[in-house]
């Protein structure tokens, strides 16, 4: 019986050649960390959680893994999972090592986590019996639910709000790290807006998400706090072909047209940074390259009058029918809308004022969206009416050509407008993926955190 | 303000489950599913307009209309003589299936595809039998209606009326620095606009013009209007103007905001005033829920008069446009759906008490930020309880 050398957080001096030892891993776990992690093995009792529950009898979705290493972080081309938790955080440290540190911790946090890991090495019922176990435990028995961990920088880690460069990443800042504008009938609260860090955890299970994020969560404490989480359920965006298409509150299907996995050019031009950006840019963003800009927009619904609203009206300005997704100038869902077909008295099928006209590329010099949003509700208000509406997540090559002009068309000009209310705002720069085989394993053959791990966004603090 | 057209026609989709529910169960429409009675299918194609059953009993027909064409296509129920249309959907795109809902008694009729929208469709007879259900109102329906939109245009052009007079007095107040004068006619001045606004709205951008709040702005974006200058007169602490010292307007500047204001509100009477205005009356009855759409949106939170707080004067003032609005078809939704009308009496009722206690549009309301939350509350509560029925108005009405 072999044991895990120590908790990730109380071994900041291990070698980088810590050597590997047989483990009991599975081989989904093994094959999702890549060729870092080549370790097959037999031995029995290593604490790390799910790792030893009982397996499903099948393949179900449950026991679906997404590798964490790669050239782009993992939650953006991967098959949208059904629930999100999404946190921002506020950094409440000064020290740009504890940031390094956080993101160090984070990183093998989340490369162990998405693999079906524990979060430590000894798991939520071993170790020290007089400490407190390294994962909280509510995922123990269950599989990893196609988990996936995906962070982002905010414009506010740059600079802060007096203009200081708060961690030396001043001439680093990207020129599309903008401060979004405000739109027209924007409401947003401060509350759920912002945040210098963001992490996206998407799973199958939300108790798996919410797993994540809470020990993420607790491996922050002393470097940043969080700011504000969304709980999202029912993706409410296909991001690959294989997906049928699913359905926001207002009961249309969402996100027809977007960029899906398997579409690569559509990925490279209108999703990941490329090279050529940091050459525009005054600053020093090359360590952008292949990563991404995350929008996220809480954007509440008025469910109640939306609920009364004559289903002619509700076609008319989504500009699909409710049925089947098929825009109003005929066709199937995945037919392209013909916003030249005119109907009785020479006016448009698809009106003026149409989500699906202002929304199109078409209308949007040729500009695609990675979407990734999910419905939340929250409750209610104190006039009893739903707090609910679509958690819209976007990921783009540039939010100042991809997303700041469609919203601003849209909140100005869109019928739905309406009936939506935009309460919470973010945007982050989310760095490319970490490459496999550099994460420093510990004598399990699992991932820790020493001062040698790999983090998320290296590039940027090297 | 708000930004949703008035829709056109709507049909009595969802009217009709909630009303059998008051009925006993022998009246019923015909249960769901193809091959029932009162469901029937059209394939609608270039030179086909195919029909799946050439009789139906009296009574809910739903015809399920399906664009197998390549041009877009309508449908029509014509009467016996083949010119008056009983019911119609317009604006089916190929491939895309609509229903077309309608109280049909017994009788000969049409149907007919018109694909490409021309010509006079492809016909076929089409036959009603008598089931025995009493179906709709036995007065004459198209004559009450065509009543219910001239007296509404009346009234649009009362208030609009009413509205420049106020605007004028209102601008010339403000433009002198009389600011105790201009506040309070403020309120009572902008109730005339809020009792037709979703008139103002069918005019593309006088609505934003007259009546956007700041917060409606594109970064930028020039503000007009009476939001505009409420601010002016209501000056906010930089606590509550985003941390920014409010600089007020100067002289120059009221000038122009207090014309502008004048100016589109003029636009709004000249376009009433046309020859040619009419508001027809499912535009009426959409109105109608719209009016309280904006009650629930902006009033009931105190969004809409952020730095006067006047917001129980717009509420009431939307209240009586809708309530105007209902009481010009009041008739024609007493013959074709009594319980709706008895219940939309009593939610009007209940609301117009609930009001009263707060104040008059005279006397003036209480501001919205002393109300409790309580108060907030139960406005909110009965703004969705009439709200619910109001929005089977339409469908009630163009299915009449």
């Amino acid at each position: 019986m072999s044991a895990p050398t120590d908790p990730a957080h109380d071994l900041p001096d291990t070698p980088p050649d810590a050597s590997p030892a047989p483990g009991g891993l599975s081989r989904r776990a093994v094959l999702g960390l890549g060729g870092g992690l080549a370790v097959v093995g037999a031995a029995v009792g290593l604490g790390v959680g799910r790792l030893t529950a009982p397996e499903p009898a099948s393949t179900s979705s449950g026991t679906r893994t997404y590798p964490f290493t790669g050239a782009h972080q993992a939650g953006i081309a991967t098959p949208a999972q059904d629930r999100l938790y999404l946190a921002a955080f506020d950094l409440t440290t000064s020290s740009r090592d504890e940031v390094v540190a956080l993101l160090q911790r984070w990183t093998t946090i989340a490369a162990r986590l998405t693999q079906g890991l524990s979060a430590g090495p000894y798991g939520p019922a071993s170790g020290p019996y007089d400490a407190p176990p390294d994962d909280t435990g509510e995922a123990a028995d269950l599989p990893p639910a196609g988990l996936t961990i995906t962070f982002g920088f905010g414009r506010s880690m740059f600079v802060g709000s007096d203009g200081a460069d708060r961690y030396g990443l001043a001439s680093r800042l990207p020129g599309a790290l903008v401060d979004l504008p405000h739109f027209p009938a924007d409401n947003l609260d401060p509350a759920r807006t912002g945040g210098d860090l963001v992490v996206q955890a998407c799973a199958d299970d939300p108790q798996i998400a919410v797993h994540a994020i809470r020990n993420l969560s607790r491996a922050a404490f002393g470097s940043a706090t969080i700011r504000w989480t969304q709980l999202g359920y029912g993706r409410t965006s296909s991001t690959s072909t294989a997906q049928r298409t699913p359905r926001n509150l207002f009961g249309f299907k969402d996100g027809t047209a977007n960029v899906k996995a398997e579409e690569t050019s559509a990925l490279d031009e209108h999703v990941w940074v490329p090279a050529s950006a940091a050459s525009a840019d005054s600053t020093d963003s090359r360590w952008m390259t292949g990563g991404s800009y995350l929008v996220a927009r809480r954007i509440r619904m008025r469910i109640e009058p939306w609920d009364r609203t004559s289903l002619r009206e509700q076609e008319n300005l989504v500009g699909r029918n409710k049925g089947e997704g098929a825009p109003l100038s005929g066709g199937t869902e995945f037919t392209e809308p013909d916003f030249t077909a005119s109907g009785r008295g020479g006016q448009p099928l698809i009106a003026t004022n149409a989500h699906v006209r202002l929304a199109h590329p078409d209308f949007n010099a040729g500009v695609r969206m990675l979407r990734r949003g999910y419905n939340f509700t929250d409750g209610n208000d104190s006039l009893g009416r739903l707090d609910a509406g679509l958690f819209f997540i976007a990921f783009v090559t540039d939010p100042r050509t991809h997303y700041i002009p469609m919203q601003n068309q849209l909140s100005k000009s869109d019928g739905l407008m309406e009936y939506l209310e935009h309460t919470g705002s973010g945007l982050f720069a989310v760095p490319p993926g970490i490459e496999d085989g550099h994460f420093v394993l510990g004598a399990d053959g699992t991932p820790l955190t020493t001062r040698h791990s790999p983090f998320v966004g290296q590039d940027l603090f090297a | 303000m708000s930004r949703s057209t008035v829709g056109a026609l709507a049909l009595a989709a969802l009217v009709l489950p909630l009303a059998a529910g008051c009925v006993s169960n022998d009246d019923t429409p015909s249960a769901a599913g193809t091959g029932a009675p009162g469901r029937l299918t059209v394939s609608s194609t270039a030179d086909a307009c195919a029909v799946s059953a050439t009789t139906a009993p009296s009574g809910t027909l739903t015809f399920t209309v399906k664009n197998d064409g390549t041009d877009v296509t309508e449908f029509y129920l014509l009467a016996e003589d083949g010119l008056r249309v009983i019911s119609e959907v317009e604006n089916v795109g190929p491939g895309i299936s609509r229903d077309l809902v309608v109280q049909a008694r017994p009788g000969s009729y049409f149907t007919a595809c018109k694909p490409g929208m021309v010509g006079d469709g492809i016909r076929a007879p089409f036959t009603v039998t008598d089931s025995g259900t009493e179906v709709g109102p036995t007065g004459d329906t198209a004559a009450q209606l065509k009543a219910a939109e001239t007296q509404y245009v009346a009234y649009v052009k009362d208030q609009v009326g009413a509205l420049i007079a106020g605007t004028k007095a209102f601008a010339e107040a403000y433009k002198a620095g009389d600011d105790d004068t201009a506040r309070a006619l403020y309120a009572p001045t902008r109730a005339h606009w809020e009792r037709v606004e979703p008139v103002a709205e069918s005019f593309g951008d006088l609505d934003p013009l007259t009546d956007a709040r700041e917060a409606d702005l594109e970064d930028g974006q020039a503000w007009s209007g009476w939001h505009y200058i409420e601010k002016d007169l209501w000056q906010p602490t930089a606590e509550a103007n985003g941390g920014k010292e409010y600089t007020p307007l100067t002289d120059a500047q009221r000038v122009v905001a207090a014309d502008d204001l004048v100016k589109y509100t003029q636009q709004l009477v000249d376009e009433v005033n046309k020859p040619g205005f009419t508001f027809e009356a499912f535009q009426i009855a959409n109105g109608s829920k719209a009016l309280l759409d904006e009650v629930a949106n902006g009033k009931v939170t105190g969004e809409e008069e952020i730095w006067s707080h006047t917001d129980l004067w717009d509420f009431q003032a939307n209240v009586d446009g809708a309530r105007v609005a209902y009481d010009g078809l009041a008739d024609v939704v007493e013959a074709a759906d009594p319980e709706l009308a008895a219940e939309l009496e009593s939610r009007f009722t209940e609301i117009d008490a609930l009001l009263a206690e707060q104040g008059s549009i005279e006397k003036g309301f209480t501001f919205y930020d002393k109300l409790s939350q309580d108060q907030v509350k139960a406005l909110a509560t009965a703004v969705d309880a009439l709200s619910e029925p109001l929005s089977r108005l339409t469908a009630t009405v163009t299915g009449a």
